[in-house]
C-alpha cells in the first residue's frame, strides 16, 4: 500500500551482495533448502527452508509497475496494488449476487459522468452534476453490502504481521508474514486475491491514493525527485511518477484497472517465494492446489521503448522555501548487463560508511555536506537506469559547492585507479553484507524473489555478486569515463529562497 | 549453550485441530472452512543472564545460523539529563565518541581497519541512553571487540570532530521544518509535555554551538561505569568462552556513580486548536495528543486491545471508517500512548488534502463521539484481541529479538517474563475493559488539536472549531534569543 523506495535505497539497506565460503551462505546450502517449481500455468514457486521460529514469510512479485502505464491511466499500476486488499467474491462482501449487479451500476455511471465532465466543447454543467449524483448514489448503493477491509481482518486476525505491498516503476510486490501453521489459509487468500477480485469501493480507494501522492508532493524531496526523473527520462516510463499523475488519478475507472490486471495479472509474470518453518514436501501440493487454479495466459511482450542515448545536458531546478538538495545522474545499463557489478563496486566506493570517498571529501573535509552518496539504479533496476550522484548541504552552503565537490571525485576514479585497499573493502563488504541479508525471513524472501523475477533465476542473487569479486580497477576507471561524461547528466536541485545561515560551528561564543 | 527452557511457551490458541495432511484435504471454496493445525510448541531460547560483581549485567545469546557476532552495551543516562542549555550535547556525544576515536587510533583510523573486516563499531546517543555497538563476522571477533572496549574505556572525543557532529546537527535544525510531518510531532510533544520537557525540547543553534568537548568528556566520566551497563552478545559464539572473555575484559573495571533517575513533571496539553502555517504543501498534517501512561499500568493489556480496535491495524476503526470508507486520508491511525518509564502522548493522525482539512478533523470528532454512542462489540474485541495473540510469535522469533526484549525488561526493571504476562493479560481482556479504557483514556475536551498546512486552502477555517493558537515554528537564528530555556 506504498509507493516504492527508490530502487537504491532498498539495495543499500538490504545489502544485495556475495556468497562468502561459510558453510551456511554459499548457492550450494541454498541449493538443498530451495525448491523451485514452475506450475502448469506458468507460476514460478520458490521455497526456501529455514524453520529458525514457527512462522514464515512471502513475497508475491508481479513483473509489473509504472513501466506499463501510458498517458492517461498513470497511477494504475500502483492503484490495483490498493485493489488486491478489498476482497474477493467470498471476502469483503455481505452479498454477492446483490453487490455484483451494484458494481455494474457504479462503473456505468461514473463512465456516463466522466464522459460529460471531460467533454472539451459544448459541455452541460446541470447534466454533470446530475450525472455526477447518480454516481454517487450507485455507490453508496454498492457499499452497503461491503464488509470494510476483510480481507485484512482475516489475514491479521489469523496472526499475520507486516501484512502490505509496494509498487515501483517495473514491478508490484505484495507481502506479509503469519505463523506456520497457516499456510492453507496463505495459499487460499494469495490465490483468491489475483483469482477472484472484486473492484469494491474502487473510486474511494482512488481518492486514498490520490492522498499518497500529496504526501509526496508536500515534501521536497518527493517534488525534486519527480521532477528530476522527469527530466532525465524523455522516451522511457522510468520518466513517470510511480503515484501517477493528478489528473489521471481523477480519471482513470474501474475498467481500466480490470483492463490492466488482466493483462499483466497472469501467472507467468508472477513469483511467490515462501521462506520460513515450511516443508516444501508438505507445502508444495498446497501451492500447487490454490495456485494453479488462476488461469494461464500469455506473458507480456517486454517493453519496447529504450531511452535514447542523452545527447544534451538538462538541469531542473527548484526554487523553495526548504532548504537545498542535489542530485545529478547518469544514464547506465540495467541491472541485467555485465557491467551492473561495476556499477555496485562504484556505488560502494563512493557511498558507504565514514570510509567512501563523497563521506570523506564533502562531509568530513570540506564540511559542505552532512550526507552525500552515489547509487547504483535509480529510479528502477530492470531496464537502463541511472548512476546518481545525491547529498544533503550542511547550513549556508550551496548546491552548486556541492556539484563542484562531486564532480571533483568523479574526475578522480576517471583519471586514476583505487587503490588496492579500496577494492579489497568492497569485496569484503559484498560478501559480508549477504550474510547480514540472510538472517530474515521477509528479506530473504523479498531478495529471492526479486533476483527469480529479475535474472529468470533465484541464483542471481549469488552469481550477480560473484561478478563483484571480479571486479577490476581498470574496469571502474572504464565505466567511469564511459558513463561520467557532460552530456549524459541531469542535474535536480532545490534552490532556497531562504538559505539557512551558517553558524559558526565549533565556536562557543556566538557571535 | 544449551537452550534454557523458555520463560515463554508458545502453543497457539489455534482453533480446531486437523490433521497438516494435504492428501487428506479437500480444496477449500471459503476461507471459513480453513482450520489451522495447532501451531507446534515453541520455546523460544533465552538467553543466559551474568551479573558481574561490579554491577554490569551481561546476556548472552547463540544463535549458530550466520557466523555474525553482535553485541549491543546500553549505558544509563540519556540527552532526557542534558543541560537545558546544551540540548544536542548527547547527540553531539553519540557521534564524537566514535568519529573522536581512542587512545590509541583516531577515529579515522578505526573507520579504515573495521571497514577493511566488513566490520561496525557505532556509538549513539539516545534520550534514555547511550549505545555502543558492534556487528561482525566471527573470524574477526577479537579485533573488533578489542575496539570496542577501547571505545568505551578509553575514547578520546578529538577536538576536530566535533565540528562535523555540530554541522549534523545544524542541519538537522535548518531542515526541520521542511517536512510537515516532523513539524507536528515536534510541536506536539510540546504540546502534551510543554516545551521544556526533557521529552520535548529540541536543539537550537545557540544550544549545540554551547557544546564543547569537556562536557563530552565529563559525560563519559559521569555516566561510563559497569554498572550502569547491560551488554547483549548475539551469534555465532559458545557462550561458556564468551563469558570468560568478557568476564577478563571486564571484571576489574571499578564500580561508579550510579545513573540519577530523571524528575520530570507530566500534566498534558492545554486544549484548544493549535495551527502552524505552512505554505508549500497540497495536504495538511492533523494531530490530536493527550498525556498517554506507563506499561506498568495495570490498565496496559486493555488498552493495548483497545489500540488494536481504535486504531491499529487494516480493520481498525480509524483505518476503514476515515481511510477506506470516506477516503480523506493515505496516513491514518492512533491510539493511547505508552512507555516504559513515562507516559508517552496518545495520538490520532492523519493526512489530507488541504481542502478537507476540516472534513477530517469532523471525522476524527466522530469517531471518539463513537466510541460513546457505539461502543466496541463483541465482534470488535475479538478480532483484536486475535490479531494480538495470534501474531504473538512474532514477538520472539529470532534470537536477537528475545534478546532485545530482555535488555529492555532489565533496562526499565520490568520483570524478565513481562511479555508472557502481557499474553496472559491481553488473553484476560473483556468488553468492560475496553469500554472503562475508552472512557478513562480519550477525553474528546482534553485534546490539543493541532494541524500543519496552508489554511487558505482549508474547507472551513480552523476557527470554526473554537479559538485558535496560532504556533510560531521559525528556527532562532543564532545570537538570537533562545527559546524555552
Amino acid at each position: 500500500m506504498r509507493k516504492h523506495e527508490p530502487k537504491w535505497v532498498l539495495m543499500y539497506l538490504l545489502g544485495l551482495a556475495l556468497a562468502a565460503p561459510a558453510a551456511a551462505q554459499d548457492v550450494a546450502s541454498f541449493e538443498k533448502r530451495i525448491t523451485l517449481k514452475v506450475l502448469p500455468n506458468g507460476l514460478t514457486v520458490l521455497i526456501c527452508e529455514r524453520p529458525e521460529a514457527p512462522v514464515f514469510s512471502f513475497f508475491t512479485h508481479v513483473d509489473v509497475g509504472g513501466d506499463r502505464e501510458y498517458p492517461g491511466i498513470t497511477g494504475l499500476a500502483h492503484m490495483f496494488e490498493h485493489m488486491a486488499f478489498k476482497g474477493t467474491d467470498k471476502i469483503g462482501t455481505r452479498d454477492y449476487a446483490k453487490e455484483k449487479p451494484a458494481l455494474v451500476q457504479v462503473e456505468q455511471a461514473y463512465q456516463a459522468y466522466d464522459r460529460e465532465r471531460r467533454r472539451e466543447t459544448g459541455r452541460d454543467e446541470e447534466k454533470v452534476a446530475q450525472l455526477e449524483k447518480a454516481w454517487k448514489d450507485a455507490m453508496a448503493a454498492a457499499e452497503q453490502y461491503v464488509v470494510t477491509n476483510q480481507f485484512g481482518e482475516i489475514v491479521e486476525r489469523s496472526g499475520g504481521t507486516g501484512l502490505n505491498a509496494f509498487t515501483s516503476n517495473e514491478e508490484t510486490a505484495y507481502h506479509y508474514s503469519f505463523p506456520s501453521n497457516q499456510v492453507e489459509l496463505w495459499a487460499y487468500l494469495e490465490s483468491e486475491r489475483f483469482l477472484h477480485p472484486v473492484f469494491r469501493e474502487f473510486y474511494k480507494e482512488r481518492d486514498v491514493v490520490h492522498e499518497e501522492r500529496r504526501l509526496s508532493e508536500s515534501q521536497p524531496f518527493g517534488r525534486l525527485f519527480e521532477q528530476f526523473s522527469g527530466a532525465a527520462f524523455i522516451a522511457h516510463p522510468y520518466g513517470r511518477p510511480v503515484l501517477g499523475w493528478p489528473s489521471d488519478l481523477e480519471s482513470f475507472s474501474e475498467t481500466d484497472a480490470e483492463n490492466f490486471y488482466k493483462k499483466y495479472y497472469v501467472p507467468s509474470n508472477m513469483v511467490v517465494t515462501l521462506v520460513g518453518d515450511v516443508k516444501a514436501g508438505e507445502v508444495l501440493p498446497i501451492v500447487e492446489e490454490y495456485f494453479g487454479r488462476l488461469p494461464a495466459g500469455p506473458k507480456p511482450e517486454p517493453l519496447r521503448t529504450v531511452e535514447p542515448p542523452q545527447i544534451a545536458e538538462r538541469t531542473v531546478i527548484l526554487h523553495e522555501t526548504s532548504q537545498p538538495i542535489f542530485v545529478e545522474g547518469y544514464h547506465k545499463p540495467g541491472a541485467r548487463d555485465k557491467d551492473d557489478a561495476v556499477y555496485d563496486a562504484l556505488q560502494d566506493l563512493m557511498s558507504n560508511g565514514r570510509t567512501s570517498r563523497l563521506y570523506r571529501s564533502l562531509v568530513r573535509d570540506k564540511k559542505i555536506a552532512a550526507f552525500s552518496g552515489g547509487f547504483n539504479g535509480y529510479p528502477g533496476a530492470k531496464y537502463p537506469n541511472l548512476f546518481v550522484f545525491f547529498a544533503v548541504s550542511t547550513p549556508g552552503h550551496t548546491p552548486e559547492e556541492i556539484r563542484d565537490a562531486i564532480h571533483t571525485e568523479i574526475d578522480r576514479v576517471k583519471k586514476e585507479d583505487i587503490s588496492d585497499n579500496e577494492l579489497q573493502m568492497i569485496k569484503t563488504r559484498a560478501k559480508a553484507d549477504l550474510i547480514r541479508g540472510l538472517g530474515d525471513n521477509e528479506g530473504l524472501a523479498f531478495q529471492l524473489g526479486t533476483a527469480q523475477s529479475l535474472y529468470g533465476d533465484w541464483r542471481g542473487l549469488f552469481r550477480h555478486v560473484d561478478e563483484i569479486g571480479q571486479v577490476s580497477k581498470a574496469d571502474i576507471r572504464r565505466v567511469a569515463n564511459a558513463t561520467f561524461v557532460d552530456n549524459n547528466r541531469t542535474v535536480g536541485m532545490i534552490e532556497s529562497t531562504q538559505l539557512a545561515q551558517a553558524p559558526a560551528a565549533g565556536k562557543e561564543t556566538p557571535q | 549453550m544449551k537452550g534454557q527452557t523458555g520463560l515463554i511457551v508458545f502453543a497457539l490458541m489455534a482453533l480446531a485441530p486437523l490433521g497438516f495432511a494435504p492428501s487428506l484435504r479437500g480444496q477449500a471454496t471459503d476461507w471459513k472452512q480453513i482450520q489451522a493445525p495447532p501451531l507446534h510448541p515453541f520455546h523460544p531460547q533465552q538467553p543466559r543472564r551474568v551479573e558481574l560483581p561490579n554491577g554490569m549485567v551481561i546476556f548472552l545469546q547463540e544463535d549458530h545460523e550466520l557466523p555474525l557476532v553482535r553485541g549491543t552495551a546500553r549505558i544509563r543516562g540519556g540527552s532526557h539529563l542534558e543541560p537545558a542549555a546544551k540540548i544536542g550535547m548527547v547527540s553531539i556525544y553519540g557521534q564524537v565518541w566514535r568519529t573522536g576515536g581512542t587512545k590509541s587510533k583516531t577515529g579515522d583510523q578505526l573507520d579504515d581497519y573495521l571497514e577493511a573486516r566488513a566490520a561496525k563499531v557505532e556509538t549513539s546517543g539516545g534520550g534514555d541512553f547511550t549505545t555502543v555497538t558492534w556487528d561482525c563476522l566471527k573470524d574477526n571477533f577479537d579485533e573488533v571487540f578489542g575496539v570496542f572496549i577501547e571505545l568505551l574505556r578509553e575514547p578520546e572525543f578529538r577536538e576536530d570532530k566535533l565540528p562535523l557532529a555540530k554541522n549534523q546537527l545544524n542541519t538537522s535544525i535548518s531542515r526541520r521544518n521542511d517536512q510537515p510531518f516532523g513539524i507536528a510531532f515536534r510541536e506536539a510533544a510540546k504540546l502534551v509535555y510543554g516545551a521544556d520537557s526533557p521529552y520535548a525540547r529540541v536543539p537550537e543553534y545557540a544550544t549545540v554551538a554551547a557544546v564543547t568537548r569537556d562536557d563530552l568528556l565529563n559525560w563519559h566520566r559521569r555516566f561510563v561505569h559497569p554498572n550502569n551497563i547491560i551488554l547483549g552478545v548475539v551469534g555465532d559464539f559458545d557462550s561458556s568462552q564468551m563469558e570468560a572473555k568478557l568476564r577478563s575484559a571486564f571484571e576489574s573495571w571499578p564500580r561508579g556513580e550510579a545513573a540519577p533517575k530523571l524528575e520530570a513533571s507530566f500534566k498534558g496539553p492545554k486544549p484548544g486548536i493549535y495551527f502552524a502555517e505552512k505554505g508549500d504543501v497540497t495536504a495538511s498534517t492533523v494531530q490530536m495528543v493527550d498525556l498517554g501512561t506507563r506499561r506498568d499500568n495495570p490498565d496496559y493489556y486493555a488498552i493495548d486491545v483497545f489500540n488494536e480496535f481504535f486504531g491499529g491495524g487494516f480493520s481498525s476503526r480509524l483505518f476503514s471508517n476515515i481511510r477506506s470508507k470516506k477516503g480523506l486520508a493515505y496516513a491514518v491511525g492512533g491510539g493511547i500512548g505508552t512507555d516504559f518509564d513515562h507516559p508517552a502522548i496518545t495520538r490520532l493522525f492523519l493526512g489530507t488534502q488541504s481542502k478537507t482539512t476540516a472534513a477530517a478533523l469532523d471525522a476524527f470528532n466522530a469517531e471518539l463521539d463513537a466510541l460513546k454512542t457505539n461502543p466496541p462489540t463483541p465482534e470488535e474485541l475479538t478480532k483484536a484481541k486475535q490479531s494480538i495473540l495470534n501474531s504473538f510469535v512474532f514477538r520472539f522469533d529470532s534470537r536477537e529479538k528475545v534478546l532485545g526484549e530482555r535488555m529492555t525488561y532489565e533496562f526499565y526493571g520490568y520483570p524478565a517474563d513481562f511479555l508472557e504476562r502481557y499474553r496472559l493479560g491481553v488473553d484476560k481482556v473483556t468488553l468492560d475493559d475496553v469500554k472503562r479504557i475508552a472512557d478513562k483514556y480519550i477525553h474528546k475536551d482534553q485534546f490539543a488539536v493541532l494541524v500543519v498546512g496552508k489554511a487558505a486552502d482549508f474547507d472551513r477555517p480552523l476557527s470554526s472549531f473554537g479559538p485558535v493558537t496560532t504556533l510560531d515554528i521559525a528556527i532562532p537564528k543564532l545570537g538570537g534569543p533562545v527559546t524555552h530555556q
